[in-house]
Order: structure tokens, then C-alpha cells, then sequence
């Protein structure tokens, strides 16, 4: 695959500003992968020592059945194994559910549904891969050998995969008393009587069913952790595969009622995370439960089969959308009304993924003047739901530009030409939205014609023509993003230098594979004027930073990296003072330029690193100057930011067997001021691919009896890069924001946010003739093939 | 995966021996599908028979006006070969489509053809092509090898030692990959014989690889994609998975049919 980066503007947006300077905007090179392509990199199941015990987990093979008993002494006598675990043991500790991070109401103002999760099944299981047993064993083969050994009495229970069942009155009732009917929740935004006034006086009406397919998010290294316990202070020690030191700290010490200090929590690399590793889960807590117990090192790493019915599953949702007109084309009103499934159990953050940041963004770039959503959460028999890649806004995008081609066909405009119509005009910025969301900068309409320039939209009718030639069909699908960069608010960072001029940098965040090794060293070596190479990066470790939202909402480089250009402005200021005094004279003449302090208007001056060297060395400091270099800052964010951009693909489709070809797609983002074009390359292209995943291929489905069928990759559908076509992408940072100091939108998350509606209004527009309105995703072959079937008979 | 004995026999004698002495050993070729199953523990050979360092097992030749290839020649060594390029270009054709470059470089066509998966691509020019199964014991057929869903003619100690494949004067492979699993959802291997025509299909039977006798008479009047027209086979007893029904999958083999045709007369 190949992608290509043109920046449209090269100007730097702040002359002024050093970081526009020393390698900050420059496509640096990865410092990381070295690490990772010689496999030298130090995932969980890497970590070995001596005496260190496997932990492994019965999972429930049925989606629903009470559990009459579960014995394990067999288990408990097999060769190797140290101790074997139930629901018994977890009730046994005072413990009910995990906690949760829900911090919505339900319409009516009352709690949402939070039915108690425990660590290891109690009296019930919810869903396949649902933990029953855990053994810890001296080698992670006896551990295997003894799950064989424990047997549980089930006595299945009829069940429910899909929440619009769950929801009906005759559905089995996972959790009776704490949500009748399995509802979740319900819950509302917006003005819902203002917008069926809009709606109701609307020229046009359009109304659009779909469904917004349930993925599993693969990570490629499987979740794991290897919890430790020191006998000399009583310390837990989790570390492992995890997205978040800091929420699993916080989790964890308000499940066991420990004080923060007593549970450090951090990660090594980890191998991919996209969501699924920001939530606590079952295993986590009860690995910590059992190293306090043991007080022994214990190691868990999921397998894959474990993985696909254990990981958090994503989206899995069904919408009613209602875009309403005026005879002009304008967007009066949009109201929708979803049904969430939630899975079997409220997941950490289960019950904001659907809502909160749907809602962010919901009404994307446009102009829509009333806005109102209510969301049905229902619980199934299925494995929980929560965030990934995206988290929300990917679903609010892709009911929006769905349903904003079938208007375009309906009402005979050009898809592009009605967005055009809509979009918010610079000179109306900042916007608020009907949903009081503030949309701070951007160009809209600019990136959308840059992008279909790239896309050379005027040669489309040929390319369209020629493809008829070969019984092939080709169309082009647009489709306009606007995302909203979430996650927890704050993130810290602390830089400490040596004397030999070398520093340290520690975040709060947390790369799971983005590169924020490369580009926070970019910040403070563009800050310090020293090459990347004299700086080390820590993170993901709540021993060595005071705070830290670990990465998950696009935040990492706007708050960590902001913290980091914080921290370095703090050195840089108190070097300013040696330099001052090693210059003999006063701090208000000293001027700073990346690499060098020097004496206003002279040629006198200091290096950065003669500064450091002398801030080591109480002799040549002032006298109320403590030595060293070593600041710690905190940055939380001010305002929210939108990364937007054009997504346009072209497709076509084979009559003869229905496969869809990618045969071009093109991107032009604007993330505001960029740090490191490759990365943010990497990023997009990556979240592209996932979203190509979600339009095309990724098909999670369980059968009546609750299987997960597509539970391997035998059956699971992943994107290969053979799949794949060539990316244009291009960045437009004309339209910086102000929400941040860097400028930086956030990008991590946009590519899976702009690629499925792009993809889905592609193949459509190649098979209007044939008919199609609209089909849900995955776009399989033999779904195309069905659809074109279905117009010939 | 469970505990197992390794055996390394160097002649096909001790590896028969071997077999016959243990129940339920099992030969172990290139590993691929044996060993996935046994991580999964859904199986549990006592005893495994590793053909590595068995003589005369691997290698590619003409002997006269036919290809043989020893058992346990790999993927990528057939798809590499240029003897197989010259003689059958199809057949090395579709070894390269088989899997990924780790499956090609460790998987045999011998442990393909003995694991008979259904939807596994060499059975398919087998059949086509009238190649011929030789083991340890006898010469089979490739009609009377495969016996259906992963079942051959194989007898617990017998143990192919190569196979040979008589010369087509066309032939094409056209493989419609399972999304997924990458195996063939359908895969239609074409060819013209100096007194006959086979077009086999995998992956779409109920019961593993078959003929498409329609097909072939059809062809054999006309050997051109024009012959098909009007020709289907019937979605009765095909294969029907979330993968594809037995309608999708009955259009694909005529699809499949004619493109292997066009390609096979070099269209
Ligand atoms: C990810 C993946 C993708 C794949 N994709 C494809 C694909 O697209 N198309 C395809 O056709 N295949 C595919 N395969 C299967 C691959 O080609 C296998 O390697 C092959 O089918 C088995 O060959 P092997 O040498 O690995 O056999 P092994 O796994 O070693 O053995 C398989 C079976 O054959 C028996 N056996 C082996 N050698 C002999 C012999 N000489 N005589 C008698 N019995 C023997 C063994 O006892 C065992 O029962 C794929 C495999 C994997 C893992």
C-alpha cells in the first residue's frame, strides 16, 4: 500500500513559534520500531522470573445457563496446581460487581442499570466466554490441564443476541431484578419537541433504517497482566497489557477499598489496544485478588479464542434516522432513535460509548438547527460492549452521511453538492450546535473540494463508463467526518535532565503502538534544541508521574504532548535563571531560542547543555537555586476540538460474483498543526483500514443459541493488505485551534470515523442501478451479489 | 497442546513401522493442520511421525510425459519451481495462491492431499488433472484417493510418497478465496487432457471435491467459456456456510468455470 502526504499550507502557522523549528512537523522516523520489527519490545507475556505462577480461566461455553454446581477438586489435586478459584471465593471477599465509570442519567433522571459483574461467575452465566473458574498453577500447561478437571453443572437458560428482541416483552430476562425488560437505559439528548416541529414542517422527510455492525477488536497482542506482590511494604504490582495505568489504579482501589498508594499499576509495550484495554474486566480484578491472596507473582495472557469472546466488542447498534429538508435542500432537523446493545453485562464505559460522544458529534460539519436523540441500551446474551477506535463518533458519522446520500438521491442533488449546501461556513465560527456542542475552527467546504480534486471527481462518469465495458460497476462514495477528541481531561508529564545533557521524559499517557515515543520526543527536543536521541521516554506508570489518562479519545498528543511542551517550557524557564547567572546578567535580557540562551542584542550566550551541565553543579548556581533540571507539569484541557476531514472512495463492484474493489481513496484531514506527518500517516491510514474492516468484512455473528460463530479468524474476517488500495492523504493545516498550545486536533481515531460511510456510499452509488438504497455493513460479496440478483428478477 | 512422543524415522519403511507399531500415531508433515489442532487440544496424537528427515520424500521431476512431486515438496517450492512453471504453470499457480508465505513454506502438498480438507486447493487439480496418488503400498487414482469430508483412501499405515500428474495441454485455476480463512469458498481447476477434459471444484461440495460432468462434456465438444453458457450446477448438495449459501456458491463455479476456461486458452 502506498500513501502520499502533501501539507497544502507550508507555511508554518505561528512563525514565531520554536516549534516550528528542530524536527516538530518533520516526518521523523519512528524511534520505537526498531524495538518492535527486531522483536525486541517487552510485551506481558515476555515477562518471566523465577517462581512466577500462570493463571488460566474457565470460560462459560453457554450464552446463558445458572450454574447448579461447580466442583473442582480435581482441579485443586492436579500436579502443578496451587490454588483453584470460583464465584464462592469472590463472594467469600466482600465483593459484588466491578465498578463502572457511568456518568450519564437515564431521560427520566434516574440511574442507569448497573447490575453487579463479578470476577468470576456467581449462580449465572451471561454470555459465551463469561469467566466461571480460575486455576493458578506452576506452568501455564498444568494450569490448562486442571480447567479440564473442573466441572460445572449447568442448567441452560433460554437466551437473546439481539437487543431489539431483548427488548420485546417475551425475551428471557438476563437480569431481573436490576433491569426488567433488560433495559440498560433509556436516554435523551436534545430538543426532541423543537425537532419533531422541524420535522413536521420539513419539505422533505428522509428516513433511513440501519445498522451499525458489532466488531471484535483484535488487538494483536492479546490482553494479560502479570500482577506482582511485595512482602516488604505490602505493595500489588499490576502490569500488563492495559491502555490506562491510572483508570486500572483507580478502578481497582475502589473495588478493594485500598488507598491508591497501595496498588501501583503500569505497562510495558503493549501490542495494540483501540478500546479494549481501558476497561476493567473480570480477569483483571481477579488476578489482583489472588496475587494479595497468594501473595505471589501471577501471570495471565489471554489466547486468542479467549480473546474474541472476552474482549470488549464493539458498536452493535440499530437506528431509526430522520433527516428533515427545506425545498432547498437545507437541513431543518435530525432525530434518531437507536437501540445499543450493551451485552451481557454494563462494561466499564458501556453506557457512554453509544450516548455522550455519539452525541458530540452528532449532526457532523452541518448546519442542522435541531438535533434530538434517544438511545434504548438493552442487555443480551452476548460479551459486553465498549469502546473502540472512535467510540461513539464513528456511529454518529456514519447514520449522518448514510442518510445524507439517500437525501441526495431522493431529492435528486449531488451527494456532494447538498453537503456543500450544509456545511458550516467558516464565517460562522465558532459554531454551536444544537446539541451545544461549540465547534471551534475549521474549513470545510475547502477540504471537501480539495478532496474531490484528488479524487479527480470530473473524470468519474469516464472511469464509470469504461468499467460497464467489463461488467463491473463503479461508484463514488464521499463522506465528511467531524469527530470530537474525548478521553479523561488531564494528563501530566515530568522531564528530569543528567548532566551529561540527557533527559528523561515521563507521560501519563500511554502509546499501545501510535508513536507518541517519537512525536513527544519531537515536542521537547524542537523545545530544547537537542537531538531526539539524548532523550528517553517513559510512560504508562502511575509510580512516576502524578496523573495520566492513559490514550483513548484521540487525547495523548493534545494533553500529554501539551503537557510535555509545559514541562520543557518550565525547564527552559528555570534555565533561563542559570543562564542569567552564568551570564552575569539579569533574566529579563536573556533570550531564549531553541538550543541557546544568549544576552539580548550581543553575541554572548550559553548552550542549552552547558546550562544543564552547570545546573548540576552548585557552584556555579545562584544561591537560592536547588540543582538540577527536573520539572513536572500538568495540563488539562481548555476546550474541546474537532478534527474533520474528506473521505472519498472510489469502488467497483463485479456483477459476476459481487466482490467490491477499492480501486482508489483519497483523505485530506485536518488535524490542526501537525508534529510528525508520518505518524499521523500511520494513524489514519491504520484507522482507515479498520474502517475499510467495519464497511467490508468484519462480520460478528452469533447464532440463536448464542455461539459466537465468527469466533477465529478462520471465520472472522480481518482486512489484508492485499484488500487494500492506495491512500492519498493530505493534510490541511490552515484552520489551527486554539483549544490547545500545540494546535494538534487529535488523529487517531479519524480514519475509522470517515472510512465505513465513505466505503458504504460507494458501493451504493455503484449500484443504483440496480436499485439499492442501502445495505448494511459488512458489505459481503454475496451480499452485493444477492443485491444485484434481487434487481434482475 | 497435550503431551506427545516424537518419532524422526529416515526411511519410509521405519515411518510405516512406526505407524503400524502405535495406534493412533499420526504422520506429521509440514505441521499446519496438525498442529493447530493440537494447540487447540481438539486433538491428541499419542504418538507423532515427523516425514522431515524421511529420504526421498521431497522433490520435483519429469518422468516422461508426466510431473511428479514428492510428498512432502512444499507450497512455495512448487509454486517456485520452474519445472512445474513449464509443465503445469496451473498447478504452480495454485500453489501460490494457497495460504500465506509461512503456509506455503511449511505446508506439503503430501499433507494436503491426506488431510482431504474440503476446501483445500490441490484435491482440485488432482481430480482435473487425472494425477495419480502414489504411497508406500499402491498407486490410487485421484478419483478413487478422495473420499469425501476429510477421508481418503488412506489406510492407517500407508503414506504417500509422491504424486504425479499427466501433462494437460491447458489448464487454469480460478480460486474465489473464503474472505476469512483464505481457503477456497469455491475454487474450479480446468483442464484440457490430450483425450479428455476436467474441470474439478473445490470448496462448494457437500462431500469434498468433485466433477462437473456437464461441464466437461461440454467442453470437450468446444473447449471455449462460450460452451458454459446456459450450464449451471445445481445449489442441491453444495456446501451453504455464513460464507456463502449453496446458491451463491453454485453461481460461483459457473463464474469460475468459464474465467478458468478464458485463462486456460490464454484469454
Ligand atoms: C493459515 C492457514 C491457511 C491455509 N490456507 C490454505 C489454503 O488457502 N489452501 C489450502 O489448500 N490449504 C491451506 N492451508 C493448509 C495448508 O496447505 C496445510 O499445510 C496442508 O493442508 C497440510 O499440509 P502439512 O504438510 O502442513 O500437513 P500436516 O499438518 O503435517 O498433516 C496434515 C495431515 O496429513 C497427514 N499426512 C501428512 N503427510 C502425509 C503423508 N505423506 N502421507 C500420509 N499422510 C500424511 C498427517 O498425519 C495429518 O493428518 C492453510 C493452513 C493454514 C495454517
Amino acid at each position: 500500500m502506498q500513501t502520499k502526504i502533501e501539507a497544502l499550507a507550508a507555511e508554518p502557522v505561528d512563525p514565531a513559534d520554536a516549534l516550528a523549528k528542530f524536527g516538530v512537523g518533520q516526518p521523523m522516523r519512528r524511534i520505537e520500531d526498531r524495538r518492535f520489527i527486531t522483536g525486541a519490545g517487552l510485551y506481558t507475556d515476555d515477562e518471566r522470573e523465577p517462581g512466577m505462577l500462570h493463571a488460566a480461566f474457565l470460560r462459560s461455553p453457554h450464552a446463558h445457563a445458572g450454574i447448579r454446581s461447580v466442583d473442582v477438586a480435581a482441579a485443586a489435586a492436579a500436579p502443578g496446581v496451587v490454588a483453584v478459584f470460583t464465584g464462592a471465593d469472590w463472594q467469600a471477599a466482600g465483593l459484588t460487581g466491578l465498578p463502572l465509570r457511568p456518568t450519564i442519567k437515564q431521560a427520566d433522571g434516574s440511574p442507569i442499570a448497573t447490575p453487579p459483574r463479578p470476577g468470576l461467575a456467581v449462580g449465572r452465566v451471561r454470555h459465551v466466554g463469561d469467566c466461571v473458574a480460575l486455576v493458578v498453577a506452576k506452568t501455564a500447561r498444568a494450569a490448562l490441564d486442571a480447567l479440564e478437571l473442573i466441572a460445572v453443572d449447568y442448567a441452560p437458560l433460554p437466551c437473546v443476541v439481539d437487543a431489539r428482541e431483548a427488548l420485546q416483552t417475551t425475551a428471557p430476562a438476563l437480569w431481573p431484578d436490576h433491569a426488567p425488560g433488560n433495559l440498560g437505559f433509556l436516554w435523551r439528548v436534545g430538543d426532541a419537541d423543537k425537532t419533531a416541529g422541524a420535522l413536521a414542517s420539513a419539505a422533505h422527510v428522509v428516513t433511513l433504517d440501519l445498522v451499525n455492525n458489532r466488531l471484535v477488536p483484535n488487538s494483536m497482542e492479546p490482553r494479560g497482566v502479570v500482577v506482582r506482590h511485595d512482602a516488604a511494604t505490602g505493595r500489588v504490582t499490576l502490569s500488563g497489557s492495559i491502555q490506562n495505568p491510572f483508570g486500572f489504579q483507580s478502578l481497582l482501589c475502589e473495588l478493594f477499598g485500598w488507598p491508591k498508594d497501595k496498588l501501583r499499576c503500569r505497562a510495558d509495550d503493549v501490542g495494540g489496544g483501540f478500546g479494549c484495554k481501558n476497561q476493567l474486566q473480570p480477569e483483571h480484578a481477579m488476578m489482583v485478588l489472588v496475587c494479595e491472596k497468594l501473595k505471589r507473582t501471577v501471570k495471565w495472557v489471554n489466547d486468542r479464542s479467549g480473546s474474541f469472546v472476552s474482549d470488549a466488542h464493539a458498536r452493535d447498534l440499530s437506528t431509526t434516522v430522520r433527516l428533515g429538508l427545506d425545498a432547498s435542500g437545507r437541513f431543518v432537523a435530525l432525530a434518531v432513535e437507536t437501540v445499543a446493545n450493551l451485552g451481557a453485562y454494563m462494561s466499564t464505559n458501556g453506557a457512554l460509548i453509544p450516548t455522550l460522544p455519539t452525541a458530540a458529534v452528532l449532526g457532523g460539519a452541518y448546519t442542522i438547527p435541531a438535533i434530538s436523540m434517544q438511545v434504548h441500551a438493552a442487555f443480551t446474551n452476548t460479551v459486553p460492549v465498549d469502546a473502540y477506535r472512535g467510540a461513539g463518533r464513528p456511529e454518529a458519522i456514519y447514520l449522518l452521511e448514510r442518510t445524507i446520500d439517500v437525501a441526495a438521491r431522493q431529492l435528486g442533488i449531488p451527494a456532494a453538492r447538498l453537503r456543500r449546501k450544509n456545511l458550516i461556513r467558516p464565517a460562522q465560527l465558532p459554531y454551536r450546535t444544537a446539541l451545544g456542542r461549540d465547534i471551534d475552527s475549521g474549513a470545510f467546504e475547502t477540504v471537501l473540494t480539495r478532496a474531490l480534486e484528488l479524487a479527480d471527481e470530473k473524470g468519474f462518469a469516464k472511469r464509470a463508463a469504461l468499467a460497464k465495458k467489463h461488467n463491473a460497476r463503479r461508484g463514488l462514495g464521499i463522506a465528511y467526518y467531524l469527530e470530537a477528541t474525548l478521553g479523561p481531561p488531564a494528563d501530566s508529564a515530568r522531564i528530569a535532565f543528567a548532566p551529561d545533557g540527557s533527559a528523561v521524559i515521563s507521560v501519563g499517557t500511554q502509546s499501545n503502538g501510535q508513536g507518541h515515543e517519537t512525536s513527544f520526543t519531537q515536542i521537547a527536543a524542537a523545545q530544547f534544541g537537542i537531538a531526539p536521541d539524548a532523550i528517553a521516554y517513559r510512560q504508562a506508570d502511575t509510580d512516576i508521574t502524578p496523573e495520566g489518562g492513559g490514550h483513548g479519545g484521540s487525547r495523548s498528543l493534545q494533553l500529554g504532548g501539551t503537557a510535555v511542551l509545559l514541562a520543557a517550557r518550565q525547564i527552559i524557564a528555570k534555565g533561563k535563571r542559570i543562564a542569567a547567572h552564568l551570564l552575569e546578567a539579569g533574566e529579563a535580557d536573556i533570550e531564549y531560542r531553541p538550543g541557546r540562551y544568549a544576552i539580548a542584542g550581543t553575541d554572548r550566550g550559553v548552550s542549552f547543555t552547558e546550562v544543564v551541565t552547570a545546573s548540576f553543579d552548585p557552584a556555579r548556581l545562584g544561591p537560592d537555586m536547588a540543582p538540577g533540571l527536573d520539572e513536572t507539569a500538568r495540563y488539562e484541557r481548555e476546550g474541546f476540538n474537532y478534527p474533520n476531514g474528506a473521505h472519498v472512495c472510489e469502488i467497483e463492484v463485479d456483477l459476476a460474483t459481487g466482490i467490491p474493489r477499492i480501486v482508489n481513496y483519497v483523505v485530506v484531514d485536518d488535524f490542526g498543526r501537525i508534529i510528525n506527518p508520518l505518524i499521523v500517516r500511520g494513524q489514519v491510514t491504520g484507522g482507515i483500514v479498520q474502517g475499510i474492516g467495519q464497511a467490508l468484512y468484519e462480520d460478528t455473528r452469533y447464532d440463536a443459541s448464542g455461539q459466537l460463530v465468527t469466533a477465529s479468524f478462520m471465520d472472522y474476517s480481518l482486512p489484508r493488505a492485499d484488500d487494500l488500495p492506495p491512500i492519498t492523504l493530505e493534510l490541511f493545516q490552515d484552520a489551527p485551534t486554539r483549544t490547545n498550545p500545540l494546535g494538534a486536533k487529535g488523529c487517531g481515531e479519524a480514519g475509522a470515523t470517515g472510512a465505513p460511510p465513505a466505503v458504504v456510499n460507494a458501493v451504493v452509488d455503484a449500484l443504483e442501478e440496480f436499485g439499492v438504497v442501502h445495505l448494511d455493513m459488512p458489505l459481503t460479496r454475496e451480499k452485493l451479489w444477492s443485491a444485484i440478483q434481487g434487481a434482475k428478477r | 497442546m497435550y503431551e506427545f512422543k516424537f518419532h524422526r524415522p529416515a526411511t519410509v519403511r521405519q515411518a510405516a513401522n512406526l505407524l503400524a507399531k502405535n495406534e493412533d500415531a499420526k504422520l506429521v508433515a509440514g505441521g499446519h493442520t496438525l498442529i493447530p489442532v493440537m494447540k487447540q487440544r481438539l486433538a491428541s496424537p499419542p504418538h507423532l511421525v515427523d516425514l522431515s528427515k524421511v529420504e526421498n520424500l521431497s522433490g520435483i521431476e519429469m518422468k516422461g510425459r508426466a510431473l511428479s512431486i514428492g510428498a512432502m515438496t512444499t507450497h512455495a517450492d512448487v509454486a517456485g519451481s520452474p519445472i512445474v512453471g513449464e509443465a503445469i504453470p496451473a498447478l504452480a499457480y495454485l500453489a501460490g495462491v494457497i495460504g500465506d508465505p509461512a503456509v506455503r513454506h511449511r505446508g506439503t502438498i503430501g499433507g494436503s492431499l491426506a488431510n482431504n480438507d474440503p476446501t483445500a486447493d490441490y484435491p482440485a487439480a488432482c481430480l482435473a488433472l487425472g494425477a495419480t496418488i502414489v504411497t508406500n503400498k499402491r498407486r490410487l487414482k485421484a478419483e478413487e484417493f478422495f473420499a469425501g469430508l476429510f477421508t481418503t483412501a488412506l489406510e492407517s499405515d500407508e503414506i504417500i510418497t509422491r504424486v504425479t500428474f499427466p501433462l494437460p495441454k491447458k489448464a487454469a485455476y480460478v480460486k474465489f478465496r473464503n474472505q476469512a480463512s483464505r481457503y477456497a469458498l469455491v475454487g474450479v481447476f480446468v483442464a484440457r487432457r490430450p483425450s479428455d477434459v476436467g474441470v474439478a471444484v473445490t470448496g462448494a461440495g457437500a462431500d469434498g471435491v468433485f466433477r462437473v460432468t456437464a461441464f466437461e462434456e461440454a467442453l470437450k465438444k468446444r473447449f471455449a467459456s462460450k460452451a458454459l453458457e446456459g450450464l449451471s450446477v445445481p445449489a442441491d448438495g453444495l456446501n451453504a456456510d455464513i460464507h456463502g449459501s449453496a446458491e451463491y456458491r453454485a453461481h460461483l463455479i459457473g463464474v469460475l468455470a468459464a474465467r478458468a476456461v478464458d485463462a486456460a486458452n490464454g484469454k
